[in-house]
């Protein structure tokens, strides 16, 4: 076999299939497949985005102005679900079908139909949940958490809830089969596991995650079928059972869903700063200990979000000690993405801001999570918005920063074109700062002693609260801009082209081949030279 | 730590004027309160320990980010260094951390261990969470059983004023939706423990002042305690998602120095001679209008004198 030759292989490999069906619903290709993922995501964005922005218009003052409390608790706890299940975590797994067969050399995922299956469960899932909200009796209302005894006071809703989350855990389960056998397998000859990129450890380590964890969440949520259904009382008290039973099963599943949904975010970040500080990711091996350190811990941390249930002293001391243990591999990795921009020579295109602007309010959020881990004081913070502020922190400014950082990064390889880095930049600076706006004042709302999920309150809270919501239209609005960049970059008529290697620092195969990518990449593995790998050098 | 402690106090305040002010939250508020409480002051310290050391590790974070973003940009002409790993760093800086995070889980367990000790107690009281209110019943005080109990729910006057498109303007109404009809009225200078459990769902009790909050789960009983140092009216709210009204069933704690708080016990349990009942919708009486000061009238009780259970607001 002679040396690949992409400008040969873009002619024969860039067949698309014609027609809807073809292209998109039977289709078995990774890119597209992607890309529906990706969309997907941006929708639900929006959908838990307007249900936020209920939210906050509510709280924008204290009285009920606009809501019945019952549908604001039905909006708080299907933003919840919507984001997590509808946009964070597709996105991710969007951008995983996208780029690890690229970065590993690749063909396409190890399984291309299941592939199929897993994306197409999704919209199906979700129309279910959402349309409970046109049902009797609402959405559900009990948090996205469904603790019982109250989730099962719920009517029509807890079986369509239960079934749909059902059906998002077996996309999820089948995506992370098939992420571990393409990484496992797929490789091309040369791509070592200790070569491979960041993001492609990151996504390994997360697959296993959700592997183990989604068919516990299955089961929580089974018990929770049986119990309104079919007369168990796996959770209730009278028939011999625990409704605290339930909340370790559902975090033994959470705990490490949250770390799912930043594992990910860690990997993006590291082929981004490197990229645009023209250095190597300091560290690489740290790094990949530190993530396989992470997901091993997020394994022993659950109660952390139980502090108040009663725990005895033994439990509530390990799961302190055990909490607090995560920072410090959470730390190397911080401290790794700050020894790679120094002594580096950094310019600041979009991909790049995002990425700082991560690195700096993950941390932030970092802190108030390490604040939460101490129990005496998470005895005054739990339940109060102090953990909103933390837990949006860490998802808004660090998943969501880090999905639109890759965005931006890889827009270029998925469309052959520049987006316009102007509107990006604006998209970035105006993120950011209302972003802060809405979440920062959070803190102190908690710290002063306002509980979560409530519609309405004491007008000590206002200030703070109305500050928030100016912050959250801001935010919402905002991101009008973010989908006005990808469709000009995409339809838009005079977007410039992008190179192979859209971006001067940017290593890695996924650079090899053309922007756009055709729809057929390395159909022949290709012959890796170490130079064009990120981390080729093995002798760090 | 005893300076940092004082430390903390001075910028606490400095942040929180309302620090002695702990019953009620106030606007503007930043910082937690410090609270009434013994532990309530040691939680708070944590908590301004903790927030000082996060501090401290985000400027030198931060310090170095921004240094780099300023020195190290193409557009100065900045050539980058090659070097990709260094393991002495790595290990420094993943021991000073465990190191930091062992500083702060000594005083962490030092506090965790007082909370959790409910022994010795010199009253009990039950506690029970209700969708969406909540029940007292004092069990014991100084040894001897006291059969006195009462539900406790958000004021008349605010339950009017929160509904959806009232008419009312809720900055009109004093402690809008931190008030009670009947408060639970406490002895400072006692140990007192309390006994939690709900009748229903999943609640939670938490008065901040007080430096805890523990859930009320149906079927099962938690423990709390407290000795409240000040006497003062303290609120807090329900801190568990509990259906509809979980925003609208706040907790009022009234704290009175132990020789008010004999007199205020005894007129509740004793049998007194019966007035025509008071019918059950009658019309909020004085104990809504707060006071902030000391709760000194003992003149009249809060409602009709009850004995026992039965009667309650006119309803069980």
């Amino acid at each position: 076999m002679a040396a690949h030759d992409t400008t040969h292989d873009h002619h024969d490999h860039d067949h698309k299939p014609t027609g809807f069906l073809q292209r998109w619903v039977f289709t078995t290709n990774h890119k597209d497949i992607g890309t529906m993922y990706l969309v997907f995501a941006l929708i639900s964005f929006f959908v838990g985005g307007a249900m936020a922005l209920v939210i906050r218009a509510e709280l924008f003052m204290p009285g009920l102005q606009l809501v019945h409390p019952e549908f604001f608790n039905q909006m708080t706890t299907n933003h919840a679900l919507v984001m997590i299940f509808g946009a964070v975590m597709p996105a991710f797994v969007g951008l995983a079908n996208w780029m690890v067969p690229l970065m590993i050399g690749a063909p396409d995922m190890a399984l291309p139909r299941m592939n199929n299956w897993s994306f197409w469960i999704m919209p199906f899932a979700f129309t279910l949940l959402l349309s409970t909200l046109f049902m009797d009796g609402g959405a559900p209302a009990g948090g996205w958490t469904l603790y019982p005894p109250l989730s099962l006071q719920g009517g029509l809703n807890v079986g369509f809830t239960i079934f749909a989350i059902h059906m998002m855990g077996i996309s999820s389960i089948m995506g992370a089969i098939n992420i571990i056998a393409t990484i496992l397998n797929m490789r091309a000859p040369g791509m070592d596991l200790l070569k491979m990129p960041v993001f492609v450890w990151t996504w390994l380590i997360t697959a296993f995650l959700l592997i183990a964890v989604m068919p516990v969440l299955a089961g929580a949520v089974t018990m929770l079928l049986t119990d309104k259904f079919f007369g168990t009382s796996f959770f209730s008290a009278a028939g011999g059972g625990d409704p605290v039973m339930y909340q370790h099963i559902f975090w033994f599943f959470g705990h490490p869903e949250v770390y799912i949904m930043i594992l990910p975010a860690f990997g993006i970040v590291s082929e981004i700063i490197p990229t645009f500080a023209r250095k190597p990711l300091f560290g690489y091996q740290a790094m990949v200990y530190a993530t396989a350190s992470i997901a091993f811990l997020s394994f022993i941390v659950w109660a952390h979000h139980m502090f108040t249930v009663g725990m005895p002293l033994g439990g509530t001391l390990f799961f302190m000690y055990a909490t607090m243990l995560i920072a410090v591999p959470t730390g190397v990795k911080v401290f790794n993405w700050v020894a790679t921009m120094w002594r580096g020579s950094m310019t600041f295109e979009t991909p790049m801001l995002f990425a700082i602007g991560f690195v700096v309010l993950f941390t932030i959020g970092g802190f108030s999570g390490l604040m939460l881990a101490i129990v005496p004081a998470d005895f005054q913070y739990h339940d109060t918005y102090f953990v909103v502020a933390h837990f949006h922190y860490v998802l808004v400014t660090g998943a969501i920063f880090s999905i639109m950082a890759a965005v931006y990064y890889w827009l270029p390889k998925w469309s052959g074109r520049m987006y316009n880095e102007t509107l990006g930049k604006w998209h970035f600076w105006t993120s950011v700062i209302s972003v802060n706006v809405l979440f920062f004042p959070q803190h102190f709302l908690g710290l002063a002693g306002m509980p979560r999920r409530i519609p309405d309150y004491n007008v000590a809270f206002t200030d703070f609260n109305m500050i928030s919501s100016v912050g959250g239209f801001a935010f919402g609005f905002a991101q009008l801009l973010f989908v006005w960049v990808i469709l000009d970059c995409v339809y838009g008529k005079s977007r410039a082209k992008a190179d192979a290697r859209s971006w001067e620092g940017a290593k890695g195969l996924e650079w090899t081949v053309p922007s756009p990518a055709p729809h057929h990449t390395f159909s022949t593995p290709p012959k890796i030279r170490d130079e064009d790998l990120a981390h080729g050098d093995v002798s760090h | 730590m005893q300076i940092a402690a004082r430390m903390s106090a001075a910028l606490a305040a400095l942040m929180a004027p309302s620090a002695w002010a702990a019953g009620t939250p106030e606007r503007w508020q930043l910082n937690m309160t410090e609270g009434v409480t013994a532990v309530s002051r040691e939680v708070h310290d944590l908590h301004m320990f903790m927030f000082w050391v996060c501090c401290a590790i985000g400027a030198v974070v931060f310090g170095a980010m921004a240094y780099s973003i300023v020195k190290f940009r193409k557009s100065k002409g900045a050539i980058p260094a090659k070097f990709s790993h260094n393991t002495t760093a790595e290990v420094i800086w993943t021991v000073i951390p465990i190191a930091i995070l062992v500083v702060m889980a000594v005083p962490a367990t030092r506090v965790l261990y007082k909370m959790y000790d409910t022994g010795q107690p010199e009253m009990t009281v039950k506690i029970t969470g209700y969708q969406w209110m909540w029940r007292y019943e004092y069990l014991d005080y100084q040894g001897n059983p006291v059969n006195y109990g009462f539900v406790s729910r958000l004021d008349r006057v605010s339950d009017n004023a929160r509904r959806v498109n009232s008419g009312v303007d809720v900055n009109t109404v004093d402690n809008y939706l931190l008030e009670v009809d009947r408060r639970l009225v406490l002895p400072t200078d006692t140990k007192i423990r309390f006994v939690i459990t709900a009748d229903d769902v999943i609640h939670a009790w938490w008065v901040p002042a007080l430096g805890w909050k523990q859930d009320a789960i149906p079927g099962f009983i938690n423990e709390g305690w407290t000795r409240i140092d000040t006497a003062g009216i303290y609120r807090g709210q329900c801190a568990e998602l509990c259906g509809k009204d979980h925003g609208f069933m706040p907790i009022v704690v009234e704290a009175k120095p132990k020789a008010e708080f004999d007199q205020w016990l005894a007129s509740m349990s004793a049998p007194a001679p019966m007035p025509a009942p008071a019918p059950a919708d009658a019309p909020a009486d004085t104990p809504a209008s707060d006071t902030p000061e000391t709760p000194a009238t003992a003149a009249t009780p809060a409602s009709a004198p009850v004995a026992a259970l039965v009667t309650d607001n006119g309803r069980i």
